[in-house]
């Protein structure tokens, strides 16, 4: 449960989005504003019960998005591992094992993003012949470079430390990336373990941070650490002020159970 | 076989704002429209899950999807093109509405310079100042002419803002008062005002205020809720298409809108268009629509590609500098930005609106003097308050190490104590910066991709030179603890999101010989097509184009009823 959940009741939240609503003089019912708003308002009266039992059930839920969906359990610990040092846990706030970024990116992989669905993937390929301002050349998808990439982590680890990425101790941890961020470990002629590298970073910061609708964020808690409040209805009384406003953070869930 | 459709008055390729304003004005003279759409419907309730940060920016959920169809992309011509396979430097939209469903809401005119350059950069610094490998051309239009259709876009679209202080930009009385000023708006306004420069705040399509424009539509006041480019808008505060001019159209009953349609080629034979070649990719069948008027009214990029592929008006060929179709691409440079670090501030960052900023055109345009600079035109400068997400926003000063502890906490830090100072830098027309077709890749139907043949030349990267000095001195004089300078402009970063501001391929101009479109956007080599948009500038301006974009809808609207009473070359 957040820290939201626990200070107000779902229910007053509502009630006070609701007179939102009602004061900030939107011509609801013109020919396009039914739009969003108009369901809404047309879903506010009949949710409440709902709602109510979403609270109550959640203080007991366990959480069934921890489950993989593609990795197995050594790709899944080695991912885990190497998404912490990326975004360890400091005092500032939990680490990317904490907020479930390997989870994130287990389920990234398994849909669309996995598998370059909505990128042109045909033939034919030349990775070796560009530069990275062309991006993504190789005939591989990304569950197929972070193959490669896993192997390639646990294969450093054994030939210099005699064992697998997540048994290793930080600093060698951090010398792998290291040498993986700086190209310096082939990986396969089709993409290099740079590349393997900047997308597990992209992916370990899209976990961090994305609505924990996608498995990675818990509890808010990357938003809460940079003070982003998430889903909000409207900034409109304080995008001028001079002072900086910190507020509880909302997710899609909220939206989505309204 | 394909199965041919009864005529039509008018088809439109591509419902966005072009084709959305087309529409309007059309429709409501009695004329009916088939819009053929090559994605989805849309409205307003599709964005209730809209503040969503991963799908909708980081996964582009209203872009195109590149696996159907994409463009291939070169420095210049001794390299193979390599397709563009994932969104990157450019965000193609798709959808009823396209990109003006995801604009930022920036609504410019461009200058009366921009109109006449080549004769106002003659006239005041001799033709030695224009390189010679610089297609810089006049329009065939002038401000002056301009202004009606730039007003009838503002008051449709009920565009927010206050007057450009300026002396050398023209007078602009918007329909609504400018958006709310924010903290970090009012520093830059002070830094630039006390360094002798004319901020003041961008114009917005994202409304300040309730507002009912014209046709009696209505929409309420944007709540800076913090996610507007890239999203669509969840309280229809957003000018778009599909809260303004689409449900115009509707209304008439002369308007038909076919989603799921991508149109192949437009045919023709003898010089005249008979209509459109669709695919409807929900039932995989092929359709002719006839017409007597074709509008090319998709995005720039695809607006060329469908000419080329209809083997309509005649290609550009950089070896001779002749043809027109794929001539003066060109595009605009973000990368005089500079971002300062403040250590005692924290700013309300992750609140904004597309359209939110502080803004000055003195080194924008002719509005300063180029006798002693290497390059003609330059950029705005603008302190955007757009609305960070937590995924994009991870500023950190220079020498900050990229991932681990140091990482996440700086980033953590400064994520809302820093702010940008950045510039839209234009780009002049290029011979060697052209689109042509690709001879090896093809898209879902075996058609042919187009090839961008595109860098920045010495007039680019001089400007963004002269232009990052003034975005420093800015921050400095806002009192920045630290600043982030700059390099200098690279080779073109296909990967790296800098603008949909893609201009040129199919030009409007005076003359037939260097134009393809006359000053109603008409072909000259083809009275009934017409081909609006972006990919009708000569060259690109320091701004945002949308304001320009939409005055030449309605310059053409006008043009197709002309034609369609009176037939003919319009000019």
């Amino acid at each position: 449960m957040s820290e939201q959940d626990k200070k107000t009741p779902i229910l007053d939240k509502r009630s006070s989005r609701r007179t939102f609503i009602k004061n900030s003089g939107l011509t609801v019912g013109g020919v396009v504003l039914g739009g969003a708003l108009g369901s809404l308002l047309g879903k506010d009266s009949t949710k409440t019960k709902t709602v109510e039992s979403h609270v109550h059930s959640e203080a007991t839920a366990v959480n069934f998005n921890q489950a993989l969906m593609y990795f197995d359990k050594v790709q899944f610990d080695t991912i885990e591992a190497a998404a912490e040092q990326i975004f360890p846990k400091t005092d500032v706030g939990p680490g990317a094992k904490e907020l479930l970024v390997a989870y994130f990116i287990d389920h990234q992989l398994a849909g669309n993003w996995g598998l370059n669905a909505k990128e042109y993937m045909t033939g034919p390929f030349f990775p070796t012949e560009t530069t990275a301002l062309f991006g993504h050349q190789t005939h591989l998808n990304r569950q197929q470079i972070f193959n490669l990439g896993i192997e390639a982590l646990n294969a450093e680890a054994q030939k210099n430390y005699d064992n697998n990425f997540a048994a290793l101790n930080e600093d060698d941890q951090i010398a792998i990336l290291t040498a993986f961020e700086a190209d310096e470990v082939p990986l396969n002629g089709a993409v290099t373990s740079g590349f393997f590298f900047r997308l597990l970073k992209s992916a370990t910061i899209e976990g961090v941070y994305a609505d924990p609708l996608y498995g990675g964020n818990k509890n808010m808690e990357g938003w809460k650490m940079k003070n982003f409040p998430g889903h909000q209805m409207s900034y409109a009384n304080i995008i001028e002020k001079d002072e900086f406003v910190k507020m509880d953070p909302m997710s899609l869930n909220s939206q989505h159970n309204h | 076989m394909a199965k041919k459709l009864p005529k039509t008055d008018i088809v439109l390729a591509g419902v966005g704002w072009t084709g959305g304003i087309i529409a309007a004005e059309l429709t409501r003279k009695g004329y009916k429209v088939v819009g053929l759409e090559r994605g989805k419907e849309r409205k307003t309730e599709d964005y209730l899950m809209v503040h969503d940060e991963l799908r909708y920016q980081q996964r582009n959920e209203m872009m195109q999807d590149l696996s159907k169809e994409t463009l291939t992309l070169r420095h210049d011509r001794s390299k193979r093109a390599l397709p563009y396979r994932q969104h990157g430097s450019f965000l193609i939209g798709d959808g009823v509405g396209g990109s003006g469903e995801h604009w930022n809401g920036l609504t410019y005119r461009f200058f009366p310079y921009d109109f006449e350059i080549y004769t106002k950069t003659v006239e005041r610094y001799g033709k030695d100042k224009i390189p010679a490998d610089m297609p810089l051309q006049d329009w065939g239009i002038t401000y002056d002419e301009l202004v009606p259709y730039f007003e009838k876009f503002e008051t449709m679209a009920g565009i927010s803002g206050e007057a450009n202080p300026h002396p050398e930009v023209p007078e602009v009385k918007y329909p609504t008062a400018p958006l709310k000023e924010t903290p970090s708006m009012k520093m830059f306004r002070e830094a630039s005002k006390n360094l002798g420069y004319h901020p003041y705040i961008a114009p917005a399509a994202t409304l300040s205020e309730s507002y009912t424009n014209p046709d009696g539509i209505s929409r309420g006041a944007c709540q800076y809720c913090g996610f507007c480019e890239r999203f669509g808008c969840e309280y229809g505060a957003k000018a778009s298409p599909v809260v303004t001019v689409l449900p115009v159209a509707k209304e008439t009953g002369n308007f038909e809108v076919r989603t799921h349609c991508v149109v192949r080629k437009v045919l023709h034979t003898n010089g005249k268009a008979t209509g459109v070649l669709y695919v409807d990719t929900r039932t995989g069948e092929e359709y002719i629509q006839e017409a007597d008027v074709v509008v090319v009214s998709a995005y720039v990029l695809n607006n060329i590609r469908i000419l080329l592929n209809s083997k309509l008006g005649r290609p550009y060929d950089p070896e001779t500098g002749t043809g027109v179709i794929g001539k003066n691409y060109a595009y605009q440079m973000t990368s005089a930005a500079s971002t300062g670090f403040f250590k005692d501030k924290e700013f309300n960052l992750y609140a904004g609106t597309g359209a939110l900023a502080g803004v000055l055109d003195d080194f924008n345009g002719d509005n300063f003097d180029h006798t002693d600079l290497n390059f003609i035109h330059g950029g705005n400068i603008a302190l955007g308050h757009y609305g960070k997400r937590p995924i994009s926003n991870n500023s950190v000063p220079k020498g900050t190490p990229g991932w681990g502890k140091e990482f996440k906490d700086e980033s953590i830090f400064w994520a809302n104590r820093s702010l940008s100072v950045g510039s839209q830098g234009s780009v002049m027309p290029n011979k060697e910066n052209y689109i042509d077709l690709d001879p090896t890749y093809k898209d879902q139907f075996g058609d042919p991709l187009i090839r961008m043949t595109f860098n920045y030349k010495d007039n680019e990267r001089n400007q963004q030179k002269y232009i990052r000095e003034i975005t420093t001195k800015i921050l400095e004089e806002m009192g920045a603890d630290m600043i982030t300078t700059p390099g200098d402009q690279g080779d073109w970063d296909t990967t790296k999101y800098q603008t949909t501001h893609n201009t040129g391929g199919v030009i409007m101009g005076a003359d037939p010989e260097t134009s393809a479109l006359n000053n109603y956007l008409q072909m000259w080599d083809c009275e009934n097509v017409f081909v609006p948009g972006a990919n009708a500038f000569p060259h690109n301006s320091g701004m945002n184009p949308t304001g320009t974009v939409g005055a030449l809808a309605y310059r053409a609207a006008e043009g197709i009823e002309k034609y369609l009473k009176n037939g003919g070359s319009l000019v």
